[in-house]
């Protein structure tokens, strides 16, 4: 006789934290391969070797922490850490680069402060800013789409086979210097740029493509889609996304200047460019991060909008979704304190 | 059509409810024994006016109302009172209570027939009266005296009464079968109802997966003229709305029908509203219009581990086996037993466990059904549970601080305003008993305040003591200085020299005694009452009660005491053994009330010390 002492509820989805996790990493996917057919392989090693060494970091931090390995794998969470930081970061990045990067989301930002559900910060984008300040010039090196590479066609840069880019990546082979593999993106030449009209801009550089840059345009519609499948899976509301995407637009209309020289780009070219839609579907969409009311998410979200317009226009680094975020989550205690829901019956 | 609104929240759980409502009701039959709890309601127990080897007929009382917050029992069929008892009950806590044992002899005699009534004719206090003494007690949720509910201020406040028919709990179909085929009798009771609390408006809330018994109801409901019962026009309504758990929690339920939210810590009455259980109608209307007791329900069994789920009409007290094995039971393939529906009922250890007049629903899935919880995983914060909550309440926070037993935490973001419906557990992707959490933070939080009370309690009483104390110290200094007085006075007058001056002193000393006295009583006189009053609430009734039933008992057993004593070690010894057993399931589920388990066996161990103890002294003489 089966008689347990269970309580209640007895009933349950069947949506478990990995399940959502395993789907988040499937909506990275159609972002991923627009990075991959616009970029090259780079983007594709970045992500492998990412996950190599997140899973064994994860691994390393479990075990030290005694606990059970495989129930904490499972949870998939280092997974999609590990896939954001690969995507985040220039194709072609070094495995050391991607070692360091990972530890610092791995053990520093999430395991050092009590593991899934504790850490305040976004363990990809802690990864990703200790990056950019330790190693500038290579975390500024993005490579040329690879259109433009065979149109310059400049002195036998070829385009490496995914093997190739192993290669690259592990710095077996040389990561080619010459000018055309890299190229200033979009937002680089908009942060330096101080005489020519936007319209000017788009015509002397061929990489502004039509809206966000070329790839970049069509990167940050794959992110877009991937989002909107998971805020159709109900993984997250539209309240954080949303705000954000809003705030960053509307600023950037503001701030447009009819495309001068001194024009902040449009709301277009914002809301397609750099790491934005990532950033809004993937990054501060982070449940464990953000603030947690919807009213909260809002504030969260707008406030991550109106910083990494302010950080683009006027800062020193010419994309700033990360530092955005990462100034946020400081506030997302704070926001909470302040936005707790009115419970039923008080008034 | 009438404006509804929405609550904060809420879920969409598969339901389930198709299975048992293939059939229409059926009556369960007489088991062989009825196990009748004497506490089925909120409020002090029955107590049992029979006697082990009493013969009882069918609706006879056989347990009385013990002051106002109580109802009577009735014995659901004739038979023989076989014990009177500790028994495992229905109760979440799985702990035994006193129960009646009837072994029923089949025949089913009245003790007084069910006649008809008008009672339209009957004033309110007969009404409540009846309503009473025929054991009526809230027949969804905890059980509360329906009269209690119902005897209120003259002229009524209330302005709405709403009668939940919402049953959105998955699986339960009793109160949907019950509209179904029992709409006449419903009516019958709205309108007593009516009658009671003279309502301007009455509300009859169906959650939209039962619009099949919509129209039914509607005839039913113009059978009466409600205006004509209260005295003042009053309209009466089915409303449908779309279904969602939990829109049946009765503050939801007042929102959805009203958009008014019950304001945190008072009754649905303080704004005009009373809400009752349609079971509860339809108890009234066989009570006041039959004469007939609460001796039955309807009850839902269902689940996979049944081969025919279905409704029974159950007589109260049947054991959740008898009803099992009338439903085709596989013990085999269920993986628990519930009592109540998948999001708020509670599991059965004990298969001989009676049907109360709460019981809804008995519910055996098997494991492919509702499988068992996997282990929780970490909160990953994403809010779910919080979109969830019917409260608006943060549950993610809740179990933070739950976990970090910050009650005072817990207290600011409101845990007493969690209904416990099982929302949050139901959504959280990491699979985390929440609920649980809760729960036992807010026994924590009752046990500190108890805690709380008892010390300032002791406080008051050992003030009290002092005050005590110097008083009769100083009613002591002032008799000898008084005596003192006296002496000097007298030694004076004896020397004879100055009667005048005697007389002086004598009257120094009486004022000097006088003012010692009045100050002695002026700081002892405030406190002094307090600790007659706490005194007074220790001889309060219970005491005697529990004197009087003993020494009903020991009359019982005085004609061989041996064997009574041999069938107390026996008993206790059971009783340990299933606290034990029940221990060791808790263990091994880790559920959160193993201490009051381990308490419980304590208990056990040394009431069985002290019936051996009893056996042996006895068989020594
Ligand atoms: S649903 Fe579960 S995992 Fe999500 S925030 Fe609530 S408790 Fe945490
Ligand atoms: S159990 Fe409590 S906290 Fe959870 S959803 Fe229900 S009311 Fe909210």
């Amino acid at each position: 006789m089966p008689l347990v002492q269970i309580t209640s509820p007895h009933a349950h989805t069947s949506q478990s934290t990995s399940s959502v996790m395993m789907l988040v990493a499937i909506a990275t996917l159609p972002g991923i391969a627009a990075l991959t057919i616009g970029f090259g392989w780079g983007t594709l090693t970045n992500i492998v070797l990412s996950i190599i060494f997140a899973l064994a970091l994860e691994a390393g931090a479990v075990r030290l922490r005694k606990q059970p390995i495989g129930f904490y794998l499972r949870d998939n969470s280092a997974l999609v850490t590990a896939i954001l930081l690969g995507i985040a970061l220039p194709p072609y990045a070094s495995w050391w680069i991607i070692l360091t990067g990972m530890f610092f989301a791995i053990i520093i930002a999430k395991h050092l402060y009590g593991g899934l559900g504790y850490n305040p910060f976004n363990p990809a984008m802690v990864g990703y800013v200790v990056l950019l300040i330790s190693f500038p010039v290579e975390m500024t090196r993005w490579a040329a789409p690879l259109e433009l590479v065979s149109e310059l066609g400049t002195s036998g840069v070829s385009k490496p086979t995914l093997i190739e880019s192993f290669g690259i990546a592990l710095r077996l082979i040389e990561l080619p210097t010459i000018d055309g593999f890299t190229m200033a993106t979009p937002l680089d030449l908009l942060r330096q740029n101080d005489a020519l009209m936007i319209s000017d801009l788009k015509q002397t550089y061929p990489q502004f493509g039509a809206q966000g840059g070329l790839v970049w345009e069509w990167a940050n519609l794959g992110f877009l889609i991937g989002g909107l499948f998971l805020l159709y899976r109900k993984i997250y509301t539209w309240h954080g996304p949303v705000s954000m995407l809003v705030t960053l637009s509307l600023l950037a209309a503001i701030f447009y200047d009819g495309g001068s020289s001194n024009s902040g780009g449009s709301p277009m070219l914002h809301l397609f460019s750099g790491a934005t839609m990532l950033g809004a579907w993937f990054i501060l969409t982070d449940p464990v991060s953000s603030a947690v009311s919807n009213k909260g998410r809002i504030i969260f979200g707008s406030g991550i909008g109106a910083l990494i317009f302010i950080i683009r226009q006027w800062g020193n680094y010419p994309d700033s979704v990360a530092f955005a975020v990462l100034l946020m989550n400081f506030a997302a205690p704070l926001i909470d304190h302040y936005t707790q829901p009115k419970t039923y019956g008080h008034s | 059509m009438r404006k509804v609104w929405d609550i904060h929240g809420g879920i969409h759980p598969p339901e389930n409810k198709t299975q048992s409502l293939e059939h229409a009701i059926e009556f369960a039959g007489i088991p062989a024994q009825l196990i009748l709890p004497v506490s089925q309601h909120i409020g002090a127990a029955a107590s049992p006016v029979v006697q082990v080897g009493d013969t009882v007929l069918k609706g006879q009382c056989i347990a009385e109302a013990v002051g106002a917050v109580s109802v009577p029992i009735h014995a659901p069929s004739s038979g023989t009172v076989t014990a009177i008892e500790d028994r495992p009950i229905a109760h979440p806590s799985g702990l035994d209570d006193l129960c009646i044992v009837i072994d029923t002899d089949g025949k089913d005699i009245w003790h007084q027939p069910p006649s008809t009534r008008d009672f339209t004719q009957l004033d309110k206090a007969t009404l409540v009266e009846l309503i009473r003494n025929h054991g009526i007690a809230g027949m969804g949720g905890a059980g509360f005296p329906t009269s209690i509910k119902l005897n209120m201020r003259e002229p009524s406040n209330i302005k709405t009464l709403i009668l939940n028919g919402t049953e959105c709990e998955p699986y339960i179909t009793s109160d949907h079968v019950l509209m179904r085929e029992q709409s006449r009798k419903l009516a019958q009771g709205i309108a007593i109802l009516a009658k009671l609390v003279q309502p301007e408006e009455i509300l009859l809330g169906v959650e939209d997966n039962k619009i099949d018994v919509v129209a039914g109801l509607q005839d039913a409901l113009k059978q009466h003229d409600f205006s004509a019962l209260t005295g003042k026009p009053t309209s009466a309504e089915v409303i449908t709305f779309p279904t969602k758990y939990p829109s049946g929690g009765e503050k939801q339920l007042i929102e959805i029908l009203t958009g008014k939210q019950v304001p945190t810590g008072s009754l649905p009455a303080s704004l005009g509203i009373a809400c009752q259980n349609l079971g509860t109608a339809v108890a009234i209307s066989d009570a006041v219009i039959n004469d007939r007791p609460l001796i039955s329900r309807i009850t839902t069994v269902t689940g996979q581990a049944v081969a025919q789920p279905r409704n029974f009409e159950v007589l109260l007290g049947t054991p959740v086996e008898y009803l099992l094995a009338r439903s085709g039971y596989n013990a085999s393939s269920s993986n628990r037993l519930v009592m109540g529906g998948p999001m708020m009922g509670f599991t059965l250890l004990d298969i001989t466990m009676p049907v109360v007049k709460t019981t809804n629903c008995i519910l055996a899935p098997t494991e492919a059904e509702l499988p068992s919880p996997p282990p929780a995983q970490a909160c990953i914060r994403c809010g779910l549970c919080a979109e969830a909550c019917p409260a608006s309440l943060l549950p993610q926070q809740l179990f933070w601080f739950a976990q970090g037993k910050e009650l005072e935490k817990l207290e600011q973001h409101n845990i007493a305003d969690c209904i416990e419906c099982g929302a949050c557990s139901y959504v959280c992707p990491s699979n985390i008993p929440l609920v649980q959490y809760y729960r036992a933070s807010k026994a924590e939080i009752r046990q500190r305040d108890a805690d709380m009370q008892q010390a300032e309690h002791a406080k008051v009483r050992f003030d009290a003591r002092q005050e005590r104390l110097d008083r009769l110290e100083a009613e002591k200094i002032a008799a000898r200085q008084a005596r003192q007085a006296k002496a000097a006075a007298n030694k004076a007058a004896q020397a004879g020299q100055d009667p005048k001056a005697a007389a002086v002193a004598a009257a120094l000393a009486r004022v000097g005694a006088k003012k010692s006295a009045l100050e002695a009583a002026q700081n002892a006189s405030a406190p002094e009452q307090i600790p007659a009053a706490t005194l007074a609430t220790d001889i309060d009734d219970p005491v005697q009660r529990a004197l009087a039933k003993r020494a009903k008992q020991e009359q019982a057993g005085a004609a061989n005491p041996a064997a009574v004593l041999q069938r107390a070690v026996e008993s206790a010894e059971a009783r340990l053994e299933k606290a034990r057993l029940k221990l060791t399931n808790a263990e091994t589920v880790q559920d959160s009330n193993v201490d009051a388990f381990k308490l419980a066996v304590d208990k056990c161990q040394s009431k069985l010390n002290q019936a051996r103890a009893a056996l042996d002294a006895h068989d020594a003489t």
